[in-house]
């Protein structure tokens, strides 16, 4: 399966996801006007990706900033590898935030209450 | 006497201003806004917690509008296009005051003062599960929009939404909404 490789821009994050490491990469920053655009290949990809997920799949999430409408569409990625953890592979997500942040740790928290895959805060001290 | 937008956003743009824009909001111009408050930020050294929260309430303030704003009256259409709104972001008395300015109809008025009106009685807790219940059950809009960004700035915010209804005439009116941002942590 293909990795799927997006450059970040300066409301769009950069994405890597790669089937054969089980490695799905989201950094930067989310805020475009209307996400669901950008997300549709990520959640198609993971779509693929479920019908034969390696045993372990990495999930890193480091946002800088993402909006309400990207909350939506970030959920849908969560849900999809809900649907994986669901399958009987492991699935972990680290959340990212940096140290003072209390507000992204929080919408991690807030994703760890709704989405039934085992989180990871990571704290980025500087 | 009517409302008169010019006077109404001469008033707001005073005092220690980062940017105050009056005119069609595009994506462009949200890119363009973002990047001139996060410099003028920078240039105060602001506390990273501080400049964040500012930067994402001034995202959803912005996108808001981006979103909502598709009527203007008439006889304002000579001048400004359809997507016209007023933004202005100052600095008083320690805090940051993000004023957003726009034409509704007069039949959503109503409806947008129950909303805020609900939203400022909430408490943290109560906003945290509202925020979560629409994020888990309401689909986005074909225009993007999830019903999530007033929550969102409330709950970031910790202050109350504040907003005001001018009248333009029967069937228009002004919706402002201030949203502030304390300097020190709460």
């Amino acid at each position: 399966m293909e990795p799927l490789s997006i450059e970040g821009t300066a409301k769009t994050p950069t994405v890597k996801f790669d089937a054969q490491e089980g490695v799905i990469e989201i950094k930067g920053r989310s805020i475009p006007e209307n996400s669901i655009e950008f997300y549709k290949p990520l959640v198609e990809w993971l779509e693929e990706y479920s019908t034969s997920p390696l045993e372990l799949t990495q999930v890193n999430v480091q946002l800088e900033y993402f909006n309400t409408s990207s909350s939506k569409c970030i959920l849908d990625v969560f849900k999809k590898l809900e649907a994986i953890h669901k399958g009987k592979n492991e699935v972990i997500i680290n959340w990212y935030y940096e140290e003072d942040d209390e507000d992204m740790l929080e919408a991690g928290e807030d994703y760890e209450s709704i989405i039934r895959v085992p989180f990871k805060m990571i704290e980025i001290v500087e | 006497m009517s409302f008169d937008v010019n006077e109404y956003y001469s008033k707001l743009n005073g005092g220690d201003v980062l940017i105050a824009y009056k005119g069609n909001v595009s994506s462009e111009l949200i890119s363009n806004v973002l990047e001139v408050v996060e410099s003028r930020m920078d240039d105060y050294s602001e506390d990273s917690k501080i400049r964040k929260k500012v930067y994402n309430v001034l995202v959803e303030s912005l996108q808001n509008l981006y979103h909502h704003i598709d009527v203007l009256p008439p006889s304002m259409q000579k001048e400004y296009d359809e997507k016209f709104g007023i933004l202005v972001v100052s600095r008083v008395q320690s805090k940051y005051k993000i004023s957003t300015g726009n034409f509704v109809t007069t039949d959503r008025v109503d409806f947008l003062k129950n909303k805020i009106d609900k939203i400022n009685t909430m408490s943290k807790e109560e906003l945290k599960d509202m925020y979560k219940f629409i994020l888990n059950h309401q689909r986005l809009s074909d225009k993007g929009g999830g019903g999530l960004g007033l929550v969102d700035i409330a709950r970031k915010t910790g202050n109350a939404l504040d907003y005001s209804f001018h009248k333009y005439d029967d069937k228009y009116h002004f919706f402002n909404l201030d949203v502030y941002i304390d300097f020190e942590k709460k």
